[in-house]
């Protein structure tokens, strides 16, 4: 259609397609990303589709048919797109329609029709069923024919899974503009508010999603992300949480009713217990305690009992840790400290979990920010972090060809060469043993750069000195004797003062110098503005001047000898 | 990015420090790693635009920078300048009828293209400038004759009825459709197309077609000229109207004036219908498309018929050789059968030659074995019963089992194998009920 292809006639939506759970978001006219709600009004719109007679449910109402319809309801399938049959895992599918191997793909054998035959689908099939029902939701919602979306998609999810993705929301009517990957959409979504400041930080984003948790490292830099290490897990996942509830209540069920048998142990029982334990699991998020309440649990046998909170996390405790230290690992893993990570975001429908969000808050100093509903009130829903970034990024590339688009996502923009040091300046001395270090320009920063620091002068005026130099970051263990800690500029020393504990701070210590400036004559009081300018050559520009007055020094720095191969 | 506020205060630079222009070079930075950033967010997009253009970051402020302005630039800027003709300036505001309002105006290149937005625009630039206060504050004269004729053509042209009046005369909008000579250099369509976008600012019908090229569909020609040819004008002759004498007195004088006016317009009406239909005609002659298409047709036509009468000259070709193929066929047929009747009858002689000599074996043989009679001369009956029952198998047996027989007797010459193999084959044929037990005494 010439129409899709056309930018002025685009109506572009962002979409987060998860395996439990999809949800669909614009933006507004006031450059406010909004998730749109679907005809049942859910926001989290489950990945879920069944067919009961010839009819297709999608969504909620395609998830309460997991307990009568099991053979016809297709869950869990986002993952097997653009996969062959032996390297998928059907686990997650157990309590709904099967993967089987369809040709070179995956298919289920469904009745998806009126007639009482089997059809094979296959999971392209589905995904494009999917989509299209988003498509359909998003254009009533917005009044207008949707036609084009950005898609968010793990870190992790190789090209020919994008192909497959690619071609089956064509086939639902959906021009893909651009696939961005979920965790960059979740640090998209938190700097786009209008609150938010330009800052050069490491950020985690840590999604805890229905079947899979992926926690990716980010360098945010001046607004421009570089992924530094990415994490995925498939056994500390929502479905365990679900997993200790559902054991608890079958525990309390048999207790209860000897006679009945364990519900576990019947599919059909086992489906009501998963459904109900799910949204036992969401009200632990929001109250303190709920209510688990199911008809006919097993051989007719209605159950009711109702668990606290605190019960709920004693039980899951052990996956709570587990869930730290996966975010403890992707930084490890990115050769950083927990001090150096400057946030956290909690991301996929998990986080809501309170405990969750406290053990992460342990593990990490008090100086990173986690950002969950629980820790922090200004938090976003984290089930709407990803598509909130689509929609964004939607919004922003929208009057794009794709051409464009395509020219300004090739290897050739986005491979970059980055800084292997921190760059910064000396303070209080010139002498590298005793001056403070203080970071102008980041390590992990993307070339070119450019970077401006106000500085304050010796409180007399006069001539002072501006010695640039490269910087390592030290971790400084300090012994619980107390002693005169070297006065650092960073802001993480502040949790220092608890006593028997071991303190970790984070220090910076001189590599190399880099320059030496001067600037004599400097008025009592005044400022100096240093700007750093990093070429993609390494080629350090710098410009020293006094706040207001003329003149100044300006110095070029030649990038190393051995010419690297960087890109222009 | 927001500057990095630091507090701490730079060192106080040592004694003796000195540097070339204050700034002494040390080191280099450490090798950068490759990485691939995320293409994801409006500093992305701006990171994308330096590099694709190659831009520095304040070359990239610089161009973002200008870029805005130009967008309030353009709002307030319009190309509502032109020079003024000294001799319009010079206009009496009483024959306002015979002035060229977009002229005074100074929007002569836009005419009837011209939005009332622009309009409005430009009447405010002219009055700024030709407001009779301010020439008399400038010590001028009183003259506020230009001043008038602004406010009469904005007048005019602010008010649609009127505008399209004068728009309907307004002769510096016309094309005068070109020669016949001009036309015939293959400027056709750039020449002719001028002029029916002029024509077609009368259409009452929107869009107008445009005259296209040589690469036009036939349909969108064919399209065109029926659109000029039933062409819906509102072009009226009003504005050339004589003036209505305003007077109750002579009311006699007022209908006739208006009567000629009526005369007038409709006449000229006609005229002008007259002249676009002749206009259409003379483009219509001159266009090399209708030719063409005409040529096509006739090709299409002629190509259809040939390719007819290639399909019937070939469908006789055909039969003639499927024919002759047949006959052919047939002839081989006949030759083959021939052939094999010949083979055939060699054969059965052959196989009868080989019966023959098969049968003089068997016979041999029994004679080889005395007859079945053990040592010492067989009697006559014996011989007799033996030959007998020989020939009997020998009549039961066809060629090839007598072959077989032939070749199982071959070599012997001792009596009691021979007799075996008689025994064995009488055996044989007993059991495959072709002799009857007991037949062949002499084998017993």
């Amino acid at each position: 259609m010439s129409a899709e292809a056309d930018p002025t006639q685009r109506v572009a939506i962002g979409i987060s397609f998860g395996n439990s759970y999809s949800s669909i978001a614009f933006t507004s006219a006031e450059g406010k990303a909004e998730v749109i709600a679907n005809e049942d009004g859910d926001r989290q719109i489950p990945s879920i589709l069944s067919y009961v007679g010839g009819e297709e449910l999608h969504a909620g109402q395609a998830k309460g048919q997991l307990v009568r319809n099991t053979k016809n309801t297709v869950a869990y399938f986002r993952d097997f797109l653009g996969q062959d049959f032996k390297s998928i895992d059907p686990t997650p599918c157990h309590q709904s329609a099967h993967p089987i191997q369809h040709e070179s793909t995956i298919g289920f054998k469904i009745q998806d029709s009126a007639e009482e035959t089997e059809n094979t689908v296959t999971v392209s099939e589905i995904t494009t069923r999917h989509l299209k029902r988003l498509r359909i939701s998003a254009s009533d919602y917005l009044g207008k024919n949707v036609n084009a979306a950005v898609i968010t998609v793990p870190t992790n999810f190789a090209d020919a899974q994008k192909d497959a993705l690619n071609k089956a929301a064509k086939e639902a009517g959906l021009e893909v503009l651009q696939f961005i990957s979920e965790p960059v959409a979740a640090v998209l979504a938190y700097d786009a508010r209008p609150e938010a400041k330009l800052a050069d930080k490491v950020v985690v984003v840590a999604d805890l999603g229905g079947i899979r948790s992926d926690i990716a490292v980010i360098a945010s830099r001046g607004g421009i992300y570089t992924v530094l290490a990415t994490h995925h897990d498939y056994e500390v996942s929502g479905s365990v949480l679900d997993q200790a509830l559902m054991d608890h209540f079958a525990k309390e069920f048999i207790k209860k009713h000897k006679s009945a048998g364990d519900p576990r142990e019947n599919d059909r029982s086992l489906a009501k217990l998963k459904l109900e334990c799910e949204a036992v699991k969401k009200a632990l998020s929001i109250g303190t305690s709920a209510n688990f309440s199911v008809e006919s649990l097993a051989n007719g046998v209605d159950f009711q009992a109702t668990i606290n909170r605190s019960r709920y996390e004693i039980l899951a405790s052990k996956n709570f840790a587990a869930f730290a230290r996966l975010v403890t690992h992707a930084v490890e893993k990115a050769n950083l400290d927990p001090l150096d990570v400057s946030e956290i975001i909690l991301g996929g429908g998990n986080s809501h979990t309170p405990k969750v969000a406290s053990a992460v808050r342990n593990l990490f100093p008090e100086s990173t920010i986690v950002l969950a509903p629980s820790t922090s009130s200004t938090a976003i829903n984290p089930s709407e972090l990803s598509v909130r970034g689509a929609a964004i990024q939607a919004s922003l590339i929208q009057e794009f060809e794709l051409e464009d688009i395509e020219q300004s996502t090739h290897p050739a923009v986005t491979v970059t060469p980055h800084t292997a040091k921190a760059v910064g300046i000396l303070l209080i001395s010139g002498d590298e043993g005793t001056a403070v270090f203080h970071t102008i320009v980041d390590a992990e920063t993307p070339l070119p750069v450019r970077r401006t620091a106000i500085i304050a002068t010796p409180r007399e005026g006069g001539n002072v000195l501006l010695k640039l130099a490269e910087g390592l970051r030290h971790i400084k263990i300090t012994k619980p004797e107390p002693r005169v800690r070297e006065p650092s500029s960073d802001d993480e020393d502040d949790e220092s003062e608890e006593e028997e504990e071991e303190v970790r701070e984070k220090t910076w210590k001189v590599d190399a110098v880099l320059s030496e400036a001067a600037l004599k004559g400097v008025k009592k009081g005044a400022k100096i503005e240093v700007q750093i300018n990093i070429g993609h050559d390494l080629t350090v520009n710098a410009i020293f001047r006094e706040v207001g007055g003329k003149g100044g020094v300006r110095g070029i720095l030649q990038g190393p000898k051995v010419t690297q191969n960087g890109s222009a | 990015m927001a500057a990095v506020q630091i507090s701490l205060p730079l060192p106080v630079l040592p004694e003796g420090w000195s540097g070339e222009k204050d700034f002494k070079p040390i080191g280099h930075l450490s090798h950068a790693t490759d990485r691939n950033i995320e293409p994801v967010g409006p500093h992305f997009l701006a990171h994308a635009r330096r590099k694709r253009h190659k831009r520095t970051f304040s070359e990239d402020d610089r161009i973002q920078a200008q870029a805005n302005v130009k967008k309030v630039e353009d709002d307030d800027s319009d190309d509502i300048s032109e020079p003024e003709d000294p001799v319009l300036l010079q206009r009496e505001a009483k024959d306002w009828k015979a002035q060229d309002h977009y002229a005074v105006l100074g929007i002569t290149r836009y005419r009837y293209r011209a939005t009332e937005d622009q309009i409005k625009r430009a009447h405010r630039k002219k009055v700024l400038k030709h407001h009779p206060d301010k020439k008399a504050a400038a010590g001028g004269t009183e003259d506020d004759q230009f001043f008038k004729c602004i406010q009469k053509a904005t007048e005019v042209l602010l008010d649609p009825v009127k505008r399209r009046q004068y728009d309907s005369v307004d002769e510096a909008a016309e094309v005068e459709p070109p020669s016949k000579k001009a036309t015939q250099k293959g400027n056709f369509y750039k020449l002719w197309g001028k002029v029916f976008e002029a024509e077609g600012r009368f259409s009452k019908n929107t869009p107008v077609p445009k005259l296209g090229n040589e690469k036009s569909t036939k349909q969108d020609v064919e399209h065109f000229y029926n659109f000029w040819y039933t062409f819906d004008s509102w072009r009226t002759f009003e504005y050339l109207d004589e003036d209505v004498p305003d007077d109750n007195e002579n009311r006699d004088q007022k209908r006739h004036v208006e009567r000629k006016n009526a005369n007038a317009r409709r006449k000229k009406k006609t005229e002008d219908t007259a002249r676009l239909r002749k206009l259409v005609d003379d483009a219509l002659a001159l266009d090399e498309r209708i030719k063409l298409f005409r040529q096509q047709e006739n090709a299409q036509k002629n190509k259809r018929k040939n390719e007819k009468e290639a399909e019937l000259k070939r469908a006789a070709e055909e039969a003639a050789k499927a024919k002759e193929d047949e006959a052919k066929l047939k002839a081989e047929q006949e030759a083959a059968e021939k052939a094999q009747k010949a083979d055939s009858k060699k054969a059965k002689e052959a196989a009868k030659n080989a019966a023959k000599k098969n049968k003089r074996v068997v016979r041999a043989a029994v004679k080889d074995a005395n007859y079945f009679h053990g040592a010492g001369d067989a009697s006559a009956a014996e011989i007799d019963s033996s030959l007998n029952d020989v020939d009997l198998i020998i009549t039961k047996i066809d060629n090839e089992e007598l072959a077989a027989l032939t070749a199982k007797l071959n070599g012997k010459k001792d009596g009691a194998a021979i007799k075996q193999v008689f025994q064995e084959e009488a055996a044989r044929l007993v059991g495959e009920g072709k002799l009857k037990a007991g037949e062949t005494k002499s084998l017993g």
